[in-house]
């Protein structure tokens, strides 16, 4: 705790620096951009403006919506100049907002929320996942087939902010779990059944499962050797809100910067419906960004993230308010920075959103009609 | 000339011989605890000790389907990785060397600034990556030299304290003679101390140039990096589940990388000992 707050406030030394720098850049203006309605892409592009996207993690398809909005033009066509920051190790986007050090982040809303407790003042702009990627996920022969089957079992969890769903299931459900266990960012734990229950993600974890060999059968494992709970199921329910895009509030409440922000989502919406379409495409610009990444893999991936996006119910972005209280209703109780606290609507805004979706027009912005496609993994992911 | 062929032979036949010996071992481990049905210390089962050959093969395959063999990609992040080390070897070597000078030239600095020059080793890097990446990237540093920078904090201690050793060892009657020459400090320093302190320092880059690798590689994770082996790394670790052999590929050659560079330095230190016989003799 106190090394965290100590750390915190290391990371506003650079704050300090980049004010000092700040007053000596005369360059305010906004170029003439007229910001007339707001949305529509600015009629003459001089000068586009730069902003940084800072993701959680290295290239992947998980990312696809921007990286095809950047090697596709579509951030240039909205006179937007877009660098991505990947993500790493100790990299928190939630703090890099807050330091300046990008002016869009991702981040997972109960991770947020916590930073916002801890004094990152962000807000969420959009939030492009509607569904929760996140299963638990059990051998078929073990009998799991829901939380209540957990009792007296060893239950797998990441931790760091990724363990709120299995948390509130194992309250939900009022189950007796034999032992909670920290399990590693891998699925090696299921597969020497160490645990009963590994947590996954469904479009990451869960396919490394099915890109494994049997040792058994010698042939890769199959769908039906696993039983899978998902969060977002109705029987469940308690998915938190996942990749969401978030800025710094006093960044956005400086004049033009709405206006680019709107620009920013236009195109970053325009870079996902067109994965809708061009699926392959779209992993091919994510193979080109990532020289080690497995086809296969990325394919599974794509398919999955756009299946937490589509169908988007309010239109992509647009956050579904149902969700958001669910989130911050779950966050309560199992966040324990979060307890106590009240955490109101302004932390998220749905104005500008709205506005890039209205600004695509007769595009596919609710994916209504996204269905999943059939994705032959192959072993290793490759 | 034979002479110098013959041993580079016999050095080449030695590590063949300890490769030969290392993969008789693994694949001998494997066969006695499948064979036994130990679990113990390591499971030997194909996902957590890959066979050494499939690990062999996977730097030809493709890294990517339809892309270039494995081991060029990692070749290429190696290269990278390098430099970044290289860099920060320089760096930390500058430091290390000034700060040696330093220290012998003044008890009173060497007493202020050694606890903390000592204590600098004990913060573990996984803490001081981040801040400096952090730092870096405020004031505009291209994110490699971060790293190099990362790497530096490795190398420079070593380097400090050998060469203040070093520095130290020439024999009192020697200095004494220096002074009867009335050489001043510099002339002492630069025509006795530095040469006596050579064979302390490439000890001291030996290391150094391991340390260096090791730098560059856990810099470039909170850097965030592209095309680097760090990355490349915690990629494959976490593919670890469905693709075991690749981490260990790419863990062949990070090894393979640190034995370049140190090697670099051997022959560098060979050629500086060919080259002062005279003086060591």
């Amino acid at each position: 705790m106190n090394t965290s707050r100590w750390r915190r406030g290391l990371l506003w030394l650079p704050v300090f620096a980049l004010v000092l720098a700040a007053c000596g850049d005369t360059d305010g203006g906004d170029d003439g951009e007229g910001g007339g309605d707001g949305t529509a892409a600015p009629a003459e592009c001089t000068e586009p403006d730069p902003v940084r996207l800072q993701l959680q993690w290295f290239a992947q398809s998980q990312f696809a919506g921007y990286y095809v909005a950047r090697d596709n033009g579509f951030y240039e066509e909205q006179c937007l100049e877009v660098e991505i920051l990947e993500g790493a190790v100790e990299i928190v986007p939630q703090q890099v907002l807050a330091t300046g050090g990008a002016e869009f982040g991702i981040a997972w809303v109960p991770k947020a929320l916590v930073s916002r407790e801890g004094g990152a003042d962000i807000i969420n702009i959009a939030q492009v996942f509607e569904r929760s990627g996140t299963l638990q996920v059990s051998w078929a022969d073990s009998g799991i087939e829901t939380p209540a089957d957990w009792e007296g079992k060893k239950v797998g969890n990441w931790g760091f902010g990724n363990e709120y769903e299995v948390l509130a299931a194992i309250e939900k459900f009022d189950v007796e779990v034999g032992e909670l266990v920290a399990q590693d960012f891998t699925m090696n734990a299921l597969l020497t059944d160490e645990i009963d229950a590994a947590e996954a993600m469904i479009y990451n974890e869960y396919a490394q499962v099915l890109e494994a060999v049997n040792p058994d059968t010698g042939e890769l494992y199959q769908p039906e050797d696993l039983s899978v709970i998902d969060y977002n199921d109705e029987s469940v329910a308690t998915a938190m809100l996942q990749d969401g895009l978030w800025v710094n509030a006093d960044w956005i409440a400086e004049e033009g910067n709405e206006e680019i922000a709107t620009r920013f989502l236009t195109a970053t919406f325009q870079g996902w419906i067109h994965c809708l379409d061009a699926f392959d495409e779209c992993v091919e610009v994510v193979l080109n960004n990532g020289s080690t990444l497995g086809q296969s893999h990325q394919e599974w991936q794509l398919n999955e993230i756009l299946g937490l996006i589509f169908p988007a119910s309010n239109g992509i972005g647009v956050m579904n308010e149902e969700l958001w209280d669910q989130t911050v209703a779950i966050a309560n109780e199992q966040v324990v920075e979060l307890q106590g606290v009240e955490i109101t609507d302004d932390v998220y805004r749905t104005d500008l959103a709205q506005a890039a979706v209205d600004a695509l027009g007769d595009a596919d912005v609710t994916g209504d009609g996204y269905e999943r496609r059939e994705i032959e993994l192959q072993e290793g992911g490759s | 000339m034979g002479g110098a062929n013959r041993r580079l032979a016999r050095s080449g036949l030695s590590i063949l011989a300890v490769v030969v010996a290392f993969v008789l071992l693994w694949e001998g481990y494997k066969l006695v605890w499948t064979a036994m049905g130990w679990e113990n210390p390591v499971s030997p089962d194909d996902r957590t000790m890959p066979h050494t050959w499939d690990i062999f093969l996977t730097l030809f395959r493709p890294a990517q389907r339809n892309g270039p063999p494995f081991i060029l990609v990692e070749l290429r992040a190696a290269l990278m990785t390098l430099r970044e080390a290289f860099v920060g070897f320089v760096i930390g070597g500058a430091v290390g060397f000034g700060l040696g000078v330093l220290f012998v030239r003044s008890t009173m600095a060497e007493r202020a600034f050694m606890p903390y020059v000592v204590a600098s080793q004990t913060v573990p890097i996984i803490a001081i990556a981040p801040m400096v990446v952090v730092w870096g990237g405020r004031i505009d540093l291209p994110q490699w030299l971060s790293v190099s920078l990362i790497a530096a904090y490795l190398t420079f201690f070593p380097v400090a304290i050998n060469t203040l050793r070093g520095l130290r060892s020439p024999q009192p009657t020697a200095m004494e003679l220096m002074r009867s020459y009335a050489s001043t400090t510099n002339e002492t320093l630069w025509k006795l101390q530095v040469p006596a302190a050579m064979p302390y320092i490439f000890t001291a880059l030996k290391v150094s140039a391991a340390a260096s690798v090791i730098g560059a590689i856990v810099g470039e994770l909170p850097a965030g990096l592209r095309g680097g082996l760090g990355r490349d790394l915690l990629q494959f670790s976490q593919q670890f589940t469905a693709a075991p052999e690749k981490l260990f590929a790419a863990v062949l050659i990070a090894g393979l990388a640190g034995i370049a560079f140190v090697g670099l330095v051997t022959a560098i230190e060979h050629r500086w000992v060919q080259a002062n016989r005279r003086l060591i003799g």
